[in-house]
């Protein structure tokens, strides 16, 4: 079947029954073939969705992320469409500008690919392995855990705090993150540990 | 939130965006929801549409908030406790209070101990030398019954009632315009409105953000803010509350889970050295009540206590040794950010790690950052993107003018997982609780947060159990029992912060309520015996024997109220207006029928929400409804809970155009964070004459979107605003090039004429006030700029730290302009 729908006849029909699956479901079986014909198949219909929340502010808004593989990389699944989340009585499907452009935070040009690593007095960075990258770091916390750790103060109370080395931890990470950096921060006896609430 | 905590009981959003549509009336005040929350904005315009709500807003620039705002008030940056004191004085002028609410509701019937005074904007107990004041004065008078006394009639010359309109007398309609600038006639139509509120019928909502937060004394705007809400009555109902709308999308859930210098999740607090063992630090902390028949809710903390180190030290953690208290670190002083980067600065922090967090931009006085980056031994930059700090000791002309030779801090950078390659949850900025799924692989060689730091924790656990070193038993201490140790699942880790039975837990009748390792429903199941774990008690519910709660989505919402409380999960208790028993009158009643939220029907609490209160008390009981107090009611005297002073007092900026008018005694906040060396660094109006303010676009968020290419399409580089007065004083051209500079540093960028600044009369003279937008800096795809944060005052709120970013002082002049 090959027939011309035109733009009003097309909104005619949808508008029978406000759309598509109703057009079926109330039996117009040709003009919902007539439309299908002419309709592009649906773009996401070979992604991923999730469902997840916005980075940016603390309305956080809900949002629908599709994902595909990536040849290039090993068929790994990478984002390649992000909507509101029309369900999610905040924002209703909305997004802001910010929101709305999402996606180019995922795949921006500041993103960083691999760990790298800057030597004292050097004008570059350079690319490291993950090993390299974490055995130097905790070499270097030993080191000045080591050299700075107060078991006990003046008075002789046990204080078991390390003042030497400060954490900033993320406020767009996961509850869960913030209980794990808490757990590791506190741990090592840090106590120069603060978050973005304060500014 | 160091406001809200003293005033109410706990320091979060009152109510939820979706409450937002129940109100009448709206206050955008020390924030621009507009630009700023746009999606949350929303929901005032859906008010205004549905209900005739009205909005004013309040702010030294005419925002997008006030583009569709019914009223629209300037003010000049930082003096919006002068404008809400005079708001608080013409309703207790001209008797526009809720009466009831406020005789029932809050400590306005208290009575304040024999010594207190307040003479030329000092409370009584200041040291000069300390810059501190002893609180001890500030207290209630305590009967023979050990209850604090009351006079219910209001009418004692010390209830705080009598003592509010003697403090708020002197901000008088004409002292407010000298102060702030604003005409009278537009002050009063702010009161006027925010009076129609005062009744039951009507409610208020207040939406703020850093407008008020960073100031030298920003918790006390916040405060005037809670004390009109309280006078009103409109806090624990639909509609109203003081909404403090957060930046990121979860530093509401970063906040509870703690990661703050003197921080244990759930709002507990790190031991300091002054308490050395486990009972020496509970016992400070038993909140007994002030007045018969209270909840005191935070009796309970040593419940919550215990789950928490039960959680933290795990099977180690024993009533022989105190839970592992030992073990915890102990404070000498709070290291606040300021804090930090002081000591950074003076060399004695070696190593920093910055977790999506870049510091070179956000802390205040960039210079004095970036210097004392150059002396670290070490610096970790764990984010998805590369940030300034990252690169602080890269050259980038006159926007980073550094010798990489001459640095020697090692610099790692290391790739982590964006928000869509992730599963977990998160918590907005109304408490609400709700996972997000993974959505996508790994980026390129990214891991997630949770597995760098388990792998740094457990390769540095290793290199102490191989080699020993120093303080090797706490470190070893710490519970690390996951499934898998090198990738804690979001899952397990929810469920730690949850809390289960660690044993067969009976009623007191002997039943058995709870199995060992089940999880815990309700954070009323905790026991101080260690009996119990929870790393943060707070979030109890969330994932409960039911499941995890945060991946509910239910959005059905029978109330028509906006409640949606099958939608995630709200702390405490999946209640969505805190304080919710004050929607109801003493008796049990609501209020109005047009306000009817929560109330007693004769066997129970009831309504569209959880019961924040216990659902089983009758009013005859006369429990109040701000449970977390011990007092049952909110405080619109703070007693010794603030820094400085039992109520707020109109204190200049450090930085300011004129002597405060209202106190000419006082310079600043008396008792807010600033270092003696620091001092040097304030300009003065002499050298400054401008006030300068800074503010955030919505084509961008922080330092983030600046390497975005879109968002930098769309606004892609810093530029001045100015009002047309000023720009044709200093000859400056819209589109022109101009220079700004404070006594701390110096940017430059393309002038914005607009006629969204307007010059102000204070005091007789005229004052200019520039807006200088945040989100520039030298990395990324927009164009370079100097971070903002060069020209801001290493000054911080006496109660939050928080720098004063929003008021300040310099001055402007034309410059010729790079060649394009």
């Amino acid at each position: 079947m090959n027939i011309e729908v035109s733009r009003r006849r097309f909104m005619q029909l949808a508008g029978a029954g406000a759309a598509g699956t109703a057009i079926g479901a109330l039996g117009f079986a040709e003009a919902e073939a007539q439309v299908s014909a002419h309709v592009k198949p649906f773009r996401l219909v070979r992604t991923k969705e999730a469902r997840t929340t916005c980075p940016y502010c603390a309305v956080s808004c809900g949002m629908l992320v599709y994902a595909a593989p990536n040849q290039a990389s090993k068929g790994k699944l990478e984002v390649v469409h992000i909507e509101g989340d029309a369900d999610h009585p905040v924002n209703r499907g909305t997004l802001c500008p910010k929101g709305a452009a999402a996606i180019d935070y995922i795949h921006s040009a500041t993103r960083v690919k691999t760990p790298m690593y800057r030597k004292p007095g050097e004008a570059k960075f350079e690319p490291v392995t993950w090993d390299f990258a974490m055995e130097r770091i905790a070499k270097l916390m030993k080191e000045d855990r080591d050299a700075n750790f107060v078991e006990k103060n003046a008075a002789g109370t046990t204080v078991n705090r390390w003042t030497t080395t400060a954490f900033l931890s993320g406020s767009s990470v996961t509850n869960e993150t913030g209980w794990v950096t808490y757990k590791v921060a506190r741990g090592l006896g840090l106590l120069q540990i603060e978050n973005q609430a304060r500014i | 939130m160091s406001s809200l905590g003293p005033t109410f009981g706990r320091g979060a959003m009152t109510n939820s965006w979706t409450d937002i549509r129940n109100t009448d009336l709206v206050l955008v005040m020390g924030g621009n929801a507009a630009e700023a929350h746009p999606c949350g904005f929303k929901w005032v315009t859906e008010a205004k549409a549905e209900r005739g709500a009205k909005l004013m807003v309040v702010d030294p620039r005419f925002t997008r908030s006030a583009a569709v705002a019914d009223h629209y008030a300037p003010l000049r940056p930082g003096t919006d406790v002068a404008f809400l004191s005079g708001v608080v004085n013409y309703l207790l002028t001209n008797d526009k209070i809720h009466k009831e609410y406020v005789r029932h509701y809050t400590n306005a019937a208290y009575l304040v101990k024999e010594g207190y005074a307040f003479n030329e904007g000092f409370f009584s107990g200041y040291d000069e030398s300390k810059a501190t004041y002893d609180r001890s004065s500030w207290e209630y008078e305590i009967g023979a019954d050990g209850f604090a006394v009351r006079d219910m009639t209001l009418e004692h010359p010390r209830s705080v009632f009598q003592l509010m309109k003697k403090h708020f007398a002197v901000y008088t309609p004409e002292m407010v315009s000298r102060v702030s600038g604003t005409p009278q006639d537009k002050f009063l139509k702010v009161c006027e409105w925010i009076a129609s509120t005062a009744n039951g019928e009507r409610a208020m909502t207040i939406m703020y953000a850093l407008g008020w937060t960073q100031h030298s004394h920003g918790a006390q705007n916040i405060r005037t803010a809670a004390m009109i809400q309280l006078l009103c009555g409109n806090i624990g109902i639909p509609g109203g509350g003081v909404n403090a709308l957060r930046g990121h999308s979860n530093v509401q859930g970063i906040t509870d889970v703690g990661t703050l210098t003197a921080a244990i999740p759930g709002y507990l607090n790190l031991p300091t050295e002054q308490e050395p063992t486990l009972e020496s630090h509970l016992s400070k902390r038993t909140f007994k009540p002030l007045q018969a028949n209270q909840t005191s809710y935070w009796q309970n903390y040593r419940k919550f206590y215990v789950s928490f180190l039960k959680s933290y030290f795990g099977a180690k953690a024993t009533p022989e040794n105190n839970f592992g208290y030992d073990w915890l670190p102990k404070l000498d002083v709070a290291y606040d950010c300021l804090r930090m980067f002081d000591l950074i600065n003076q060399g004695k922090t070696n190593g920093l790690i910055c977790q999506g967090f870049n510091p070179l931009m956000a802390i205040a006085d960039s210079n004095k950052s970036a210097a004392g980056l150059a002396k670290l031994k070490f610096l970790i930059s764990i984010d998805p993107i590369e940030t300034d700090t990252a690169r602080f000791w890269e050259n980038h002309g006159e926007f980073n003018n550094v010798d990489p030779a001459k640095i020697q801090t090692e610099v790692f950078m290391l790739p982590v997982t964006s928000f869509a390659e992730e599963a977990g949850s998160l918590t907005n900025s109304s408490r609400c609780i709700s996972w997000k799924w993974q959505a996508a692989d790994p980026y390129h060689d990214s891991r997630t947060d949770v597995v760098i730091l388990a792998d740094l924790f457990n390769r540095v656990r290793k290199l102490y159990e191989t080699q020993g070193g120093k303080g090797a038993e706490p470190l070893l201490a710490v519970d690390w029992s996951y499934k898998d140790p090198h990738e804690p699942s979001s899952d397990e880790l929810l469920k730690e912060l949850n809390g289960k039975a660690l044993a067969d837990l009976a009623d007191a009748s002997g039943k058995v309520t709870r199995r060992a390792g089940e999880q815990l429903a309700s954070f009323g199941e905790m026991r101080d015996d260690g009996t119990t774990d929870g790393a943060m008690w707070i979030y109890t519910g969330v994932y409960g024997p039911a499941g995890n709660l945060s991946q509910r989505r239910d959005n059905s919402d029978p109330s028509g109220l906006g409640v949606y409380g099958n939608w995630g999960f709200s702390w405490p208790a999946n209640r969505r207006i805190q304080y919710n028993r004050a929607s109801a009158d003493p008796q049990g009643k609501p209020w109005s029928e047009r306000k009817k939220f929560m109330y007693w029907n004769g066997e129970r609490w009831t309504g569209p929400d959880v019961p924040d209160y216990v659902p089983t008390i009758p009013p005859e009981r006369a429990t109040g409804p701000f449970i977390m107090n011990p007092e049952g009611v909110s405080r619109l005297w703070v007693r010794g809970l603030m820094a400085d002073g039992p109520f707020p007092v109109h204190y200049e900026p450090f930085e300011s155009p004129v002597t405060n008018p209202v106190f000419p005694k006082l310079k600043g906040n008396p008792a807010a964070r600033v270092f003696q060396r620091d001092r040097a660094s304030f300009g003065d109006a002499k050298e400054f004459p401008i006030v300068a303010t800074t503010y955030r676009l919505v084509e961008h968020f922080h330092y983030w979107t600046k390497g975005v290419h879109m968002n930098a399409v769309v606004q892609p580089e810093f530029f001045v605003e100015m009002s047309e007065q000023l720009a044709a004083e200093k000859d400056i051209k819209h589109g022109g090039w101009v220079r700004v500079w404070s006594k701390r540093g110096s940017v430059k960028g393309k002038a914005v004429v607009t006629k969204r600044l307007k010059p102000l009369t204070i005091d007789g003279r005229t004052v200019h006030t520039v807006g200088l937008p945040l989100n520039f800096g030298f990395i990324g795809v927009a164009r370079k700029a100097n971070p903002i944060n060069g020209l801001t005052p290493p000054v911080g709120d006496a109660n939050s730290q928080t720098p004063e970013y929003k008021a300040f002082l310099v001055n402007v002049e034309p410059i010729v302009g790079p060649v394009a």
